[in-house]
């Protein structure tokens, strides 16, 4: 992945629908090789935007770049990139190897060459070669996942785009073809970029995740420092499960600092994120830079870890994740205490 | 349950399902018993006689079916050269439209296909509408569009247009928008989607409506009669002659058996060839 040039950059791209604005002057660059994934809720107008990149609809302002050239006004069917869609968009009355070979056959490369290709791609999705004059119907979805992919690589794209292609299939193959998809970005080095309400797809495929709320990039960085360093609270919240504490002049409601810590905090006044599974318990008079104490309102059991909700002694509620060995006996009612280190928690400085 | 659930469905379709056979098999077997008698000869106990199917071959009766066929294939491929955009419409980019336009043509079903008919020919005749304006206006007229090939094609184009409509709408209703929308993405141009994609895809209401125009105007006779006059004659101009001016019932029955036998032959091989589920990727 070169950190130089980017292989697509958005300026100032706009999107309306009449009097409702889906995208508001929106700023991107991608680079070459790199694994993008947009996550965003439902109507956050991330459908606008690929539509808008692969060149589906125009835009009302701004200008889309791929490399050197401008694309924002090229066809469709002439921008060297393609999408896999939500649906697959499969031909349904061509057989696997057709719908493979369409690209190509588009290009008038021969028919041999074009079966090579097809055989090839199929081997790199991990397809068996008789599936080569299987009919679409007769794969199952994970099959007909890889189908689409080898389609959209057999057109070898500058960029690939994916519209939420896993969002139709069970826990299990998601989770499956989410590695796969890595993978594959991997072997391929293909720049791709992934569009998806899921934040765990984002984060377990992608090298950075562009967060978008109401037409706007909210955030755009690697899912980590996404994750352990939101940028407002629609990140925190929208990254996972989180504890908000309003802090005003460096004091926070239900939350004890301690010397330190209120001096790291030192007068700030924002949200300070602290992250369930920050928390531990405290025994005795055990004391942690960030003091937390209440009773367990709830127990839930999430496999190697526990959640606890606790309802802290000013009324709010905090939610705790231990591993499993950590676990709190006693159930609820439980007066329980529980700390955190200031570095393991976030200061949202936001109006 | 299950059982008695079949058995009750069996039980009430009875009755139309004998209807229904009856209606379509007993004339067919009442045309070919006739067809097998002698010539000017009404005797139900004769000897299957083959001599009106010989006739067919020496009269030349051959030509009113080639006629027939000819003109039934280029009204057929003319309605789906002007159907497919009008259906692509009504299917894909009309919205309520559609309801007005669906209206609009069913509603000329309403009224007798003679009269329509007969509408046209005040229309194309000479002294008619189009004739009449031109000599009122250009002070010189022409001979009347009438009376040849071409107004009767036109007369067959007209009547069986919601025949080829509807079934083409519900065909390209069935072509996605996103299969479209990747053909697209994946570089193809608008004719290669339509030849790649959407024709294939919409193929079994393709069939469907090719089918039924075809069928129908190679038995169509009123077009012929009333637009092309004597210009030229169709094999169900042929049967009814027989039948009543000719009083020779074995001959008009041997010619309608044979339209029968190409038209249901020509309709039963276009089926079965054709794997509809197949055609648009449906079978599991």
């Amino acid at each position: 992945m070169s950190d130089t040039t980017p292989i697509l950059r958005i300026n100032a791209l706009t999107k309306t629908f009449n009097e409702f604005t889906a995208l508001h002057a929106i700023d991107l660059k991608v680079h070459d090789g790199e694994f993008l994934a947009i996550v965003g809720p439902s109507g956050s107008g991330k459908t606008t935007l690929i539509r808008l990149l692969v060149g589906m609809d125009e835009p009302s302002d701004g200008s889309i770049w791929l490399r050197d050239q401008r694309i924002d006004e090229m066809p469709a069917n002439k921008r060297p990139t393609c999408m896999v869609f939500q649906s697959l968009a499969l031909f349904p009355h061509m057989t696997v190897g057709q719908n493979i070979e369409f690209p190509l056959k588009l290009r008038k490369v021969a028919p041999e060459d074009r079966k090579a290709r097809a055989l090839e791609l199929l081997d790199l999705l991990r397809l068996p070669q008789d599936y080569y004059s299987k009919r679409i119907d007769q794969c199952s979805g994970g099959e007909r996942q890889r189908v689409a992919l080898a389609r959209a690589l057999a057109f070898d794209p500058e960029i690939l785009f994916f519209d939420e292609p896993l969002s139709a299939l069970d826990y299990r193959l998601r989770k499956a073809l989410e590695k796969e998809l890595k993978d594959l970005h991997a072997r391929t080095g293909k720049t791709f970029i992934y569009i998806t309400h899921s934040l765990e797809e984002a984060m377990v495929m992608s090298d950075r995740i562009a967060i978008m709320r109401a037409g706007r990039f909210e955030q755009i960085a690697p899912a980590e420092e996404i994750y352990a360093r939101p940028v407002s609270r629609f990140v925190a919240e929208f990254m996972g499960e989180v504890n908000l504490f309003p802090i005003r002049a460096g004091q926070a409601e239900g939350v004890t600092l301690s010397p330190a810590a209120a001096s790291a905090f030192g007068g700030a006044t924002g949200t300070l994120m602290v992250r369930p599974e920050s928390l531990q318990f405290l025994e005795g008079e055990e004391h942690a830079e960030l003091t937390f104490a209440g009773r367990i309102e709830a127990e839930y059991m999430l496999g190697s870890r526990v959640q606890y909700t606790v309802t802290l002694e000013g009324g709010q509620t905090l939610i705790a994740e231990v591993l499993r060995e950590n676990a709190m006996p006693g159930g609820p009612g439980t007066p329980v205490r529980l700390g955190c280190a200031a570095a393991a928690c976030h200061l949202i400085a936001e109006a | 349950m299950q059982r008695r659930d079949r058995q009750l469905g069996l039980l009430y379709a009875a009755p139309l399902t004998l209807f229904l056979v009856l209606s379509f098999l007993a004339p067919i077997l009442l045309v070919a018993g006739f067809s097998t008698m002698p010539a000017k000869v009404f005797d139900l106990a004769h000897m299957p006689d083959f001599s009106a199917y010989g006739e067919f071959l020496r009269q030349g009766y051959w030509k009113s079916v080639a006629w027939s066929l000819g003109m039934a294939l280029v009204a057929t491929l003319i309605l789906f050269v002007i159907c497919w955009p009008l259906a692509y419409g009504m299917a894909k980019v009309f919205k309520r439209f559609t309801l007005v336009l669906t209206i609009g043509v069913v509603m000329t079903l309403f009224v007798s296909e003679n009269i329509r008919l007969f509408g046209w020919v005040l229309t194309l005749m000479k002294g008619g509408l189009i004739e009449g304006y031109m000599r009122h206006w250009f002070g010189t007229g022409f001979d009347g569009l009438l009376y040849n090939v071409p107004s009767i094609v036109f007369g067959l184009v007209y009547v069986y247009l919601p025949f080829m409509l509807f079934p083409l709408a519900q065909g390209i209703a069935m072509v996605p928008d996103d299969a479209r929308q990747a053909a697209y993405d994946l570089g193809a141009t608008r004719w290669q989607i339509l030849r790649e994609i959407e024709l294939p895809l919409a193929a079994p209401g393709i069939l469907v409506g090719s089918l039924l125009c075809f069928v129908l105007s190679a038995g169509a006779i009123a077009e012929s009669k009333l637009l092309g006059g004597q210009a030229v004659i169709v094999i169900a101009d042929e049967v009814e002659t027989a039948f009543t001016y000719g009083q020779n019932w074995p001959l008009g029955a041997a010619l309608a058996m044979v339209l029968i036998a190409i038209v249901g032959g020509l309709a039963i091989w276009g089926i079965g060839r054709a794997d509809l589920d197949r055609m648009i990727g449906r079978k599991g």
